[in-house]
């Protein structure tokens, strides 16, 4: 039997609040993708029937539009967070304006992507390259909503999506917001892809129980990591 | 005092058009227009009284299928709007003047009514060597600008004057631009449309003559009457969308039985006209209802947008067939390859790893210093 014995802390590194934002947005991409999918090209799988005898497509759209609504507030609800939540979760890790930050996005690179050193990655949260990938993805996120309500504000009074009518008019068309909405949903099964992937490998690497953090909030850090992190230099963000 | 010039019903009313037919026709228009009830009075008001409109009506780089359509309105006294009644005092199609007289005749209005005539553009302009377009020893460019200097109000007609249409589609050889990229400071009124609808054309006019302003406009310059639903929201064959009924291909069972055309490539959903609600030919039809695909010709840049029977666009610069779609699943193969290559690498990777731990109860390894 091979075991190791690490001086080990648990550190509560996602509260309840990320915890929950991370499987909702997951619920909320999925079926969108799912749905989005289907809007942009139907199954054809009835024949010689008649409309009111069915509402399907109906359906599909329906769920669509109350999922993205579900996953406008879910965001605008993370962005809030990432100014009154813990370190880990502060906005100022996601977009890398300190030196140390761009370090470590080369470090990681050099680590995790191509394999080539092992030196260890300190960060008890996100790593920087992780956190400027989430960074991205919230840009994408924001374009996704901007051209999503922009094309359902043509047919709602309501407030919310009328804010968005401009989008159509400064993109020329509903034609460009909707190849825009399409390619951008690309963006979300590739970062799917990568993101759980990632998830597997930096379990079975690091060894620090990252799968579980996302689902009880608590990782294992090695105690002289967190003595590190608690000595850090001042012009470094937290974590 | 009698007006210097005649009123518009007293222009009809010549033409042998009763005051009943007057009255059916400023009826129409209201609703047209989407006017409450006291709007009819308003119009016939309007068009009783008031002198006809002096218009300068100019072909740039088109096909003249506005004028075509203009002139084929449902209703009578529209076709006779368009052809004698608004002062069409310069026409090229239309009028009898040419040559030198033709000049004249727009210089005469230009001189006349400054700040009261309109412009109205059929055509898009080239910018990329005037020559293109030239009339009368002076290019599109130089006649607009000069025209609509005094004009009160530009009106442009269809997809050329509005976004350019098929000579501004990729490569656009002349550097063709609609009205809206070279004029400034005035009122223009884009009436989108490959070509317009003739009573959106007439709608236009009516209501430049009755409110003496110009209609609310989208964001896009187009009236708001005409241009604020979807064709796809106003079609009759919406129904069949939303229960998931396709037609496949032209000559299926969906096809035969009406159901919808939005996988035949049908740009109905982004189409913003009203060709499901007026329609064409006096209400005969319009494209979908003679089964096929709306093409999406009022909207900016349609002719990029295609192919006309595909749903999603193509990217330029990846093949004609390719579609974000493709490319996404590329990209999605390519991102499988590489994760597949990086996991084979983490496990050598973790293997060494392995076999290099120490077994249990032997000493605490110590963390690998950066």
């Amino acid at each position: 039997m091979r075991s190791r014995t690490l001086p080990m802390r648990e550190v509560h590194v996602w509260e309840l609040p990320v915890r929950l934002y991370h499987w909702i947005n997951a619920l909320c991409v999925t079926a969108l993708c799912i749905t989005g999918f289907l809007i942009g090209n139907p199954l054809a799988f009835m024949k010689g029937t008649e409309a009111y005898l069915n509402y399907w497509f109906g359906t599909v759209r329906f769920i669509h539009f109350v999922t993205a609504f579900l996953f406008f507030f879910n965001f605008i609800f993370r962005i809030y967070w990432g100014f009154v939540g813990n370190e880990f979760s502060r906005w100022y890790n996601f977009i890398p304006l300190k030196r140390c930050q761009w370090k470590e996005i080369i470090n990681v690179i050099k680590v995790d992507v191509l394999q080539i050193t092992n030196k260890q990655i300190d960060s008890i949260g996100h790593n920087s390259l992780a956190s400027l990938i989430y960074f991205v993805t919230f840009l994408i996120f924001l374009l996704q909503c901007l051209t999503g309500f922009g094309m359902y504000a043509a047919m709602s009074n309501a407030f919310l999506p009328k804010l968005f009518a401009w989008v159509v008019p400064f993109l020329g068309g509903d034609m460009q917001v909707r190849q825009l909405h399409h390619i951008l949903m690309w963006g979300f099964i590739l970062f799917a892809l990568v993101h759980v992937y990632l998830v597997f490998y930096h379990d079975y690497i690091e060894r620090r129980g990252v799968t579980s953090s996302m689902i009880g909030g608590w990782k294992f850090i090695e105690e002289d990591v967190i003595e590190r992190h608690e000595n850090r230099s001042e012009d470094c963000p937290k974590d | 005092m009698k007006n210097k010039q005649p009123s518009f019903y007293e222009e009809v009313k010549e033409g042998g058009i009763s005051r009943k037919d007057f009255l059916k026709f400023c009826t129409t228009m209201a609703a047209l227009l989407g006017l409450e009830s006291s709007g009819i009075g308003q119009i016939v008001k309007a068009l009783d009284s008031k002198p006809r409109l002096p218009v300068i009506w100019f072909h740039f780089q088109e096909c003249t299928c506005c004028s075509e359509s203009f002139i084929r309105a449902s209703h009578p006294i529209v076709a006779s709007i368009v052809l004698d009644k608004i002062s069409l005092d310069y026409q090229e199609t239309l009028m009898a003047a040419s040559g030198y007289q033709a000049e004249e005749a727009y210089k005469a209005v230009m001189a006349k009514y400054p700040g009261e005539y309109i412009v109205m553009v059929e055509g898009s302009i080239p910018t990329e060597n005037e020559a293109y377009c030239c009339i009368g020893g002076k290019s599109a460019l130089q006649i607009l600008q000069e025209a609509a200097k005094n004009a009160k109000a530009v009106v442009a007609w269809g997809n050329c004057a509005s976004a350019g249409c098929v000579q501004a589609a990729s490569p656009n050889p002349t550097g063709a631009q609609p009205v809206h990229k070279v004029i400034s400071g005035k009122p223009i009124i884009n009436v989108q449309g490959c070509p317009p609808i003739a009573d959106v054309m007439a709608g236009v006019v009516v209501h430049l003559l009755t409110f003496d302003r110009i209609p609310q406009l989208d964001e896009l310059g187009r009236p708001k009457a005409f241009y604020s639903r979807r064709v796809h929201d106003t079609c009759y064959r919406r129904a069949n969308f939303d229960a998931g009924l396709f037609v496949e291909s032209f000559d299926d069972e969906g096809a035969k039985r009406g159901y919808c055309l939005y996988k035949m490539g049908c740009k109905g959903p982004v189409t913003y006209n009203s060709c499901g609600i007026i329609k064409w030919n006096d209400g005969v039809s319009y494209p979908i209802q003679s089964g096929h695909p709306c093409i999406g010709c009022s909207e900016a840049g349609f002719w990029d947008n295609g192919p006309f029977y595909q749903h999603l666009p193509s990217i330029a610069g990846f093949g004609i067939e390719t579609t974000a779609d493709k490319i996404g699943v590329g990209l999605g193969v390519a991102t499988a390859v590489g994760v597949a290559g990086h996991a084979i690498v983490t496990n050598i990777r973790k293997h060494r790893e392995i076999t290099n731990a120490p077994a249990a109860g032997s000493e605490i390894e110590t963390p690998k210093e950066s």
